[in-house]
């Protein structure tokens, strides 16, 4: 998962591929034979309403579950067939943003983002000490070294998280949900960071939202999940004409659609007056 | 009926049976986290230990008073108060301080260490450290672990040194029995394998009580209200479970 300049480069263009996964929870099927692929050096977004499972799908792609059947394929290499070493040192190369930033609490800002170099690497401290420096001020918080975590805001938290996850300079950075929960300062700061790290870095990027605006912002590329299955897939202003349905409502962000307002009831006037079944 | 009854007991076995594979994995790691990550053993050995110290002296003097109250009082009737000595000594070596630090324990560090744990889940905590390629077993799990069971050998011995304090105090400075006769006729009464029994009890209570807080906390629900069951579950389980073994280990050894 050598870093590749964006255009440039003779490695393949896929870099992760989700091949025929199928995966449910329980009696639930969350996908079935789900296919997509991701570029290298680009900024892929996966949509979709709540509830398809696109965290699923990270925790697909980077081995936190075990898909029923199929392949994810990354940089050519079937990760089901990986020993644990060999899974750890792939996560090495892979930087993750959670939801929350998931922020070790008993740390401050400064030890959070030195974890990972402390872990695996064999630097100085003074060497540490100015990377973490240069990645905080990446993010734009220098400032807040010494800080602990629960003294930041949501969005100064991801902003961290955010530092953390690219420490080690991964070739790859998935972002669960990044725009959840922020004001829209916060949500400016975090889409200009992801479009940034990708141009200058050369970083493969995943982001998994349901903000059709920001990641129409961010995104080259955008798959729309549903029912399990890839519904749309194009670059974000094709998916605007898409004549789907499905896909019309979550871009357009319809109340009534294919996605019912309703939870499945009984019949509303039979249940007034007392008939049916309560 | 029946059926609920089978499921139930299937389900008690499977959880059982986990329990037993990461214990076997906490003891299969614990080498390599004592020899490359010692400084996190000895903090959570201040974590478990250290903080539940005044916790477990005023409750050792207390108990310790009660068993030199209840001891003299019953002993005089047959003018037998300077064995006082014997009686709360023995109590506490053997029996009441290893449970009750047992128990104090689970109550103070073993909510602290499942609640702690189980939040760190919530929060994503632990799934960051695996994509970051730290194994939470190794850097969370298993240093908690081997916290607890150092510190409670250590705070059984705090608490049977102060309760034999207090039973001293009571005994000897309050109700007049001679000193001299109160530790000459323990010290004459107790063998090392009286000792021996009572530290027996402190390492498997230890063991128990880390194992559990640290099993309910790492396989809490993901939730507010998962962890607040995970910590009243340690408690609970931890209580029951030393009773038992306290038992097993009494009947085994007299």
């Amino acid at each position: 998962m050598e870093r590749s300049t964006n255009g440039v480069g003779k490695l393949p263009e896929k870099l992760i591929e989700v091949r025929d996964v199928s995966f449910s929870r329980g009696s639930r099927s969350i996908f079935s034979k789900l296919n997509l692929t991701i570029a290298r050096g680009k900024v892929t977004a996966i949509m979709g309403p709540s509830g398809t499972g696109k965290t699923t799908l990270l925790q697909l792609i980077t081995r936190q579950l075990d898909p029923g059947s199929g392949q994810v394929l990354v940089a050519g290499d079937d990760i089901a067939d990986l020993s644990i070493t060999e899974l750890y040192k792939l996560r090495r190369r892979m930087g993750m943003l959670f939801q929350n930033g998931a922020l070790l609490t008993d740390m401050s800002v400064f030890d959070n983002v030195a974890f990972p170099l402390r872990e695996h690497t064999t630097l100085s401290q003074n060497l540490i000490r100015n990377v973490v420096l240069m990645k905080l001020h990446a993010v734009g918080l220098r400032g807040a070294a010494y800080m602990m975590p629960a003294e930041l805001s949501g969005g100064m938290a991801r902003r961290v998280a955010l530092a953390r996850a690219i420490v080690m300079d991964p070739g790859v950075l998935i972002y669960d949900e990044p725009f959840v929960g922020l004001d829209p300062i916060s949500m400016g700061v975090i889409a200009s960071l992801i479009r940034q790290l990708n141009s200058a870095l050369g970083i493969t990027s995943i982001v998994v939202s349901h903000d059709v605006k920001e990641i129409g912002e961010v995104a080259d590329y955008s798959y729309v999940i549903a029912d399990g299955q890839v519904a749309a897939s194009g670059r974000p202003s094709d998916l605007k004409n898409e004549r789907s349905d499905l896909v019309r409502q979550f871009m357009l962000g319809l109340a009534d659609g294919p996605v019912a307002f309703h939870y499945d009831a009984p019949d509303y006037a039979e249940q007034l007056i007392g008939k049916g079944s309560d | 009926m029946l059926r609920d009854i089978w499921q139930t007991f299937l389900g008690f076995l499977h959880n059982f049976g986990a329990m037993c594979l990461f214990f076997m994995r906490l003891l299969q790691y614990s080498p390599s986290v004592i020899y490359k990550r010692f400084s996190l053993v000895a903090y959570q050995v201040y974590n478990a230990g250290a903080l539940s110290i005044v916790i477990i002296m005023v409750c050792g003097l207390f108990v310790g008073g009660v068993l030199g109250l209840q001891a003299y009082s019953n002993l005089e009737r047959f003018n037998a108060e300077d064995t006082t000595g014997i009686f709360a000594g023995f109590a506490l070596i053997k029996e009441i301080g290893p449970v009750i630090t047992a128990l104090l324990f689970a109550g103070r560090a073993g909510t602290a260490l499942a609640s702690e744990i189980g939040l760190m889940k919530a929060t994503d905590q632990l799934s960051a450290m695996e994509m970051m390629a730290v194994d939470p077993m190794r850097y969370v799990a298993v240093p908690r672990f081997l916290g607890g069971v150092i510190s409670m050998p250590l705070l059984t011995a705090i608490f049977t040194t102060i309760g034999l304090l207090g039973s001293h105090l009571v005994a000897v400075e309050l109700l007049g029995v001679d000193v001299g006769a109160y530790w000459q006729q323990l010290q004459n009464a107790l063998d090392m394998e009286d000792v021996l029994e009572g530290i027996y009890k402190s390492i498997v209570f230890g063991i128990i009580a880390s194992l559990l807080a640290v099993w309910e906390g790492y396989n809490s629900i993901p939730t507010a209200e998962g962890v607040g069951r995970a910590t009243t579950r340690t408690v609970v389980i931890t209580a029951i479970a030393v009773l038992i073994f306290d038992f097993m280990i009494t009947a085994w050894v007299l």
